[in-house]
């Protein structure tokens, strides 16, 4: 399912997996994304230079340069377009380099593509990331940030601490799908893989707050993906 | 064994180093036995010699040339070993035992030794002798010496005994170096082919041992528990590979049957996508289990250490329950933390969250309604104590050993969803940090110690400089 985005994202996949990149790049397409690739390092690191993208997905086993040391370089002269590394070493010190190495965000592979487009919607925004707002605003809820308040319809809604997080991540990637392991790393700060639905439980918690009451959901489900703040009509 | 490996072999040089080292010593201690006697022998000569040259010396002083010449004269009729001559300017003898000045001498003074003719017509071969010679006033020349032919005789004897004693020692320092090496290469071979039998694959096989518990002996007893250790390495590797096998092959056939029911509903589209629907959730179980093999592979080689700091073990554990109150309440349990404040260990904050996220989600899952879950720490000299403790329906204490096991599941929890590889992660992440996890019974229900050590802490309260 398309997320919109706006106005179109653009995309340079450094992958060498033929399959997976025409893979990926069908999906993005799809998505509505415009997608460019490179097949190795070099040819990777010649593109992300010259070319203005929105987004870098760099595979860190790449046949010419290495990932991290391509993003490296790219860091070093100043090329700051947003770098999510793909990698099929998923543990935390592989992680950890890889964000020191200068990426915005690291997936382990395999990965649902949900959970890919979800990471590359919100690292665009980022990028976009206009002056820090006060306020969060979608339909009829409103979320004051100084004052630490959430109001729906007028009615004030009493939050605690950390669904006042949950909540202001949803808005601050308002339309955008935003996967369970996503919430778990931004809003609870842990890499880790829960056995049971814990986070299903938070939002259903969440959704009573704010949606139960009133005629049309702001939070839906997203099958197979996670979730979506969006009003609808 | 052939003789060029002999020669080849340490134990060899060892042998040879032993026989060298042996009969050096022996030389040293001959080479003293020899001068404490023959050189005895020598010295106790000269100083007979210079006895009588001092009775002579005293003669010539009291009664001048013609009290020597009487003493000389009456000297050399005795009959001994001494050896008198004095002669005139020109060489003629004029008193002493001598017939003429021994060639050897020349006009040498002081010490001199040379051979004479059998004295007093006796039917002996020439003699060795030794002599000291003076230069009296007018050119007279004195000879005072000694037959030393019985002494020499007794030297010879001391030499050839000398001789004798050293080639026994060379041959027997050889002979038991030989033999010693032997020994040890036979040891050394033993081991030698047990290696090769067990790299042939007879991983059962053992080195013999003697029992005489020597270096030898410790070492065959040494490899043998590598062996073992090895052995029992491998059969665990056998083990999980038979499981995968085992547990992989499940949910496979289930994949392989839904693809099957997929092509069969092409003519019901809605059918159609729930069921790639399902085979979808079926692949991300299969990707789950082996992420989560793979992870604990990688924790238990040790392999992300490294990146770990100081980690807040009380705030992880009010988060790890804030995070888990929700999906406990829902299922109608009790959530409870009694934290202690400040405790910190070293550690990998995302592991450690996991391992116990990973406890909570085990007592969540199998505890049922109105049971409660108490998450608690306590500290114990040098070790901070994790304890989850539930009211669920526990573990038996025969299987407390066993869920620790990949994929190990109890009968009863089958119907549960779950990989059983939890507990395998929970422990290979509690070594990892080098503490331990044990269970013990709750009465009723589970109770399980997580427990790792902590830096020493000074005085001050702040934990000595990070260890990790």
């Amino acid at each position: 399912m398309p997320t919109p985005t706006e106005p179109f994202m653009r995309v340079l996949l450094i992958e060498d997996d033929p399959q997976l990149v025409s893979y990926l790049r069908k999906a993005l397409l799809e998505s509505g994304a415009v997608v460019d690739d490179a097949r190795d390092g070099k040819e990777g690191l010649l593109k992300a230079s010259v070319a203005d993208y929105d987004v870098l997905v760099i595979d860190r086993m790449l046949p010419g340069l290495e990932g991290l040391a391509l993003l490296r370089t790219l860091r070093a002269a100043g090329n700051h377009t947003p770098a999510l590394i793909l990698s099929a070493l998923g543990e935390v010190d592989d992680r950890v380099e890889g964000l020191r190495a200068g990426g915005d965000d690291y997936l382990a592979k395999p990965f649902a593509f949900a959970e890919l487009q979800a990471r590359l919607d919100a690292l665009c925004r980022r990028r976009s990331g206009d002056a820090q707002p006060t306020c969060l605003r979608i339909g009829d809820l409103e979320m004051d940030l100084l004052g630490r308040r959430v109001t729906r319809g007028g009615r004030e809604i009493p939050l605690q601490p950390r669904e006042f997080r949950l909540l202001e991540y949803l808005l601050r990637h308002a339309g955008q799908v935003v996967t369970r392991t996503m919430l778990l790393e931004a809003v609870w700060d842990y890499h880790f893989d829960p056995q049971t639905n814990v986070i299903d439980v938070h939002i259903s918690r969440l959704r009573a707050k704010i949606d139960k009451d009133f005629p049309s959901p702001l939070l839906h489900t997203v099958r197979g993906a996670g979730y979506v703040l969006r009003a609808t009509g | 064994m052939r003789p060029a490996r002999l020669f080849h072999s340490f134990a060899f040089r060892i042998a040879v180093l032993h026989a060298a080292l042996s009969v050096g010593s022996v030389v040293v201690l001959l080479g003293f036995f020899y001068w404490a006697t023959a050189g005895y022998i020598d010295r106790e000569t000269d100083a007979t010699i210079e006895a009588e040259v001092q009775g002579l010396s005293e003669q010539y002083r009291l009664r001048g040339l013609v009290g020597l010449a009487a003493v000389i004269a009456e000297r050399s009729a005795e009959a001994g070993d001494g050896i008198y001559l004095l002669t005139d300017a020109l060489g003629a003898p004029l008193v002493g035992n001598l017939d003429d000045w021994p060639e050897a001498a020349g006009d040498r003074v002081g010490w001199v030794g040379f051979r004479i003719a059998a004295p007093g017509g006796r039917d002996r071969e020439a003699t060795p002798a030794r002599a000291r010679v003076f230069v009296l006033p007018r050119g007279l020349r004195l000879l005072v010496g000694r037959d030393v032919g019985d002494l020499e005789a007794t030297r010879a004897l001391i030499l050839g005994a000398l001789a004798w004693g050293l080639g026994i020692t060379v041959a027997l320092a050889l002979g038991g170096g030989l033999m010693m090496s032997r020994r040890i290469v036979r040891r050394l071979e033993a081991i030698n082919d047990t290696s090769r039998e067990i790299m042939e694959g007879d991983l059962a096989r053992r080195i013999p041992r003697d029992g005489s518990g020597d270096d030898f002996d410790q070492l065959a007893a040494n490899l043998n528990r590598m062996l073992t250790r090895i052995e029992e390495l491998m059969s665990a590797v056998r083990q999980v590979s038979d499981d995968i096998a085992h547990d992989m092959r499940t949910p496979l056939t289930r994949l392989r049957n839904r693809l099957e029911e997929a092509r069969a509903a092409a003519g019901d589209p809605a059918h159609r996508a729930e069921v790639i629907e399902q085979a979808v959730a079926d692949v991300d179980g299969l990707l789950a289990t082996f992420n989560a093999l793979l992870r604990i592979a990688r924790i238990e080689a040790g392999q992300s250490r490294g990146v770990s700091g100081p980690v807040d073990l009380s705030a992880l554990l009010e988060d790890l329950g804030e995070l888990y109150e929700p999906v406990a309440g829902e299922r109608g349990l009790t959530l409870s933390v009694l934290p202690l404040p400040g405790v910190r260990v070293p550690g990998d904050r995302d592991l450690l969250f996991q391992a116990l996220a990973n406890l909570v989600d085990n007592a969540v899952k199998y505890a049922s309604p109105g049971a409660s879950i108490d998450l608690r720490l306590r500290l114990e000299e040098g070790t901070a104590m994790v304890i989850v403790a539930d009211t669920g329906p526990g573990i038996p204490a025969a299987l407390r050993e066993k869920v620790f096991r990949r994929f190990f599941r109890a009968d009863d929890s089958r119907a549960t969803p779950g990989s059983g590889l939890g507990l395998s992660l929970v422990r290979a992440i509690a070594h990892l940090h080098g503490g331990r996890v044990t269970l013990e019974d709750n009465l009723p229900g589970l109770r399980v110690l997580f427990c790792l050590p902590m830096p020493r802490v000074q005085a001050d309260g702040e934990p000595v400089a990070a260890v990790f």
